[in-house]
């Protein structure tokens, strides 16, 4: 057993797990962002703020966006392991793309929320 | 035929180079590679390589030919000569010894990981431990692996991690032994692989079963422990 503490699911099973199912999520989100786009042959502000007006929108970006981190995370993380061999180079990629993703997943949330 | 072999000793070379000999190879023959390294042995007997069988079951004799891992005493020219020209490496990723001559310990090392023997905790039968025809079937496609390394050595996630990814050969032995019905440390087998690298390095890109020289597929076998772990978890 090899130990890892930064994986996120803490075990490669689960990360593995993660990273399928919000693949499966991301493809959902684009195919219906895409399906609406092509559908909506006049999109106004009104429409388009309409729709993320929505409970159900809102919950869906929001899983969406969480899925977007977790993924993100778990690939970054997969990469530096592969190709970064020094600890202190991996240790501060891995740090900036944490501070990165948090940032971003926070800043998603406050869009969509619009809190 | 022009034959690029790579050179190594490190007793004598600053570093590793490539040196072009031409061979004439008999008329009318499809020889293998290893044929090819005997006659270039006899030019210059400084040469190193292993070989034992030269009939592909001993899995010495694994080599980068042409770009392309393989045992050389089954792989004929025609298969992998181009433009009349051979370029021989040592299977790559492991540190070089000499020549093609590699250290194999790290692969070992992970053969050694995953327990290659039968653990049965209970109470030995008089004779042996039978197994139905069926649950003996299930080990076709897994038990004639020779160690020869090319498939490991052809993994990039091995190259990357050969410290901590098990690599094919060594997962598809490790799938070996999930499989036996004879064997009774299934769980303990699946604890130990179910971290970030041993089993999950594997990206799927199934170099490994393209270059198997036994025609085994350690892609299909990591999915057989992949299906394990996760019915063991969910
Ligand atoms: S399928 Fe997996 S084990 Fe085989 S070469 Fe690719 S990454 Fe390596
Ligand atoms: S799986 Fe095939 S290529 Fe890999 S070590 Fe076994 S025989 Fe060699």
């Amino acid at each position: 057993m090899v130990a890892s503490v930064t994986s996120l699911g803490r075990n490669g099973l689960y990360d593995w797990m993660i990273q399928r199912v919000s693949a499966v999520v991301l493809a959902a989100y684009s195919v219906f962002i895409i399906g609406y786009l092509a559908l909506t042959p006049e999109l106004t502000y009104e429409a388009w703020s309409g729709l993320f007006a929505g409970t159900c929108m809102r919950i869906f970006s929001l899983l969406a966006l969480l899925c977007l981190g977790a993924h993100a995370w778990v690939g970054l993380w997969t990469i530096s392991t592969d190709y970064m061999k020094a600890t202190g180079v991996r240790f501060i990629f891995q740090a900036a793309c944490g501070v990165v993703m948090f940032a971003y997943v926070a800043w998603g949330i406050l869009v969509i929320w619009g809190l | 035929m022009l034959v690029s072999i790579y050179r190594y000793n490190p007793e004598k070379d600053q570093t590793p180079f490539m040196e072009d000999i031409n061979i004439d190879i008999p008329e009318g023959k499809d020889l293998m590679v290893l044929d090819v390294l005997h006659l270039l042995k006899e030019k210059d007997s400084s040469v190193a390589y292993r070989r034992s069988c030269r009939e592909g079951v001993c899995g010495s004799d694994g080599l980068n030919m042409n770009g392309k891992n393989g045992l050389a005493c089954i792989t004929p020219l025609s298969d992998v000569v181009k433009k009349d020209k051979l370029v021989i490496r040592p299977l790559p990723g492991l540190p070089v010894i000499r020549d093609l001559v590699v250290d194999m310990s790290m692969f070992y090392k992970q053969y050694e990981k995953i327990k290659p023997f039968l653990i049965n905790d209970t109470p030995a039968p008089a004779i042996e431990r039978l197994q139905s025809p069926e649950d003996r079937e299930k080990l076709d496609g897994l038990y004639e692996c020779i160690l020869c390394a090319c498939c490991s050595t052809a993994c990039p996630s091995f190259w990357w991690n050969p410290d901590k990814f098990v690599g094919p050969s060594g997962l598809l032995q490790a799938y070996r032994f999930l499989a036996d019905s004879r064997d009774t440390a299934q769980d303990e087998r699946l604890a130990d692989l179910d971290d970030p690298f041993s089993v999950f390095r594997c990206r799927g890109i199934m170099n490994c079963v393209s270059v198997c020289p036994k025609g085994l597929n350690p892609t299909k076998a990591i999915g057989h422990i992949r299906n394990m772990l996760m019915q063991r978890s969910t």
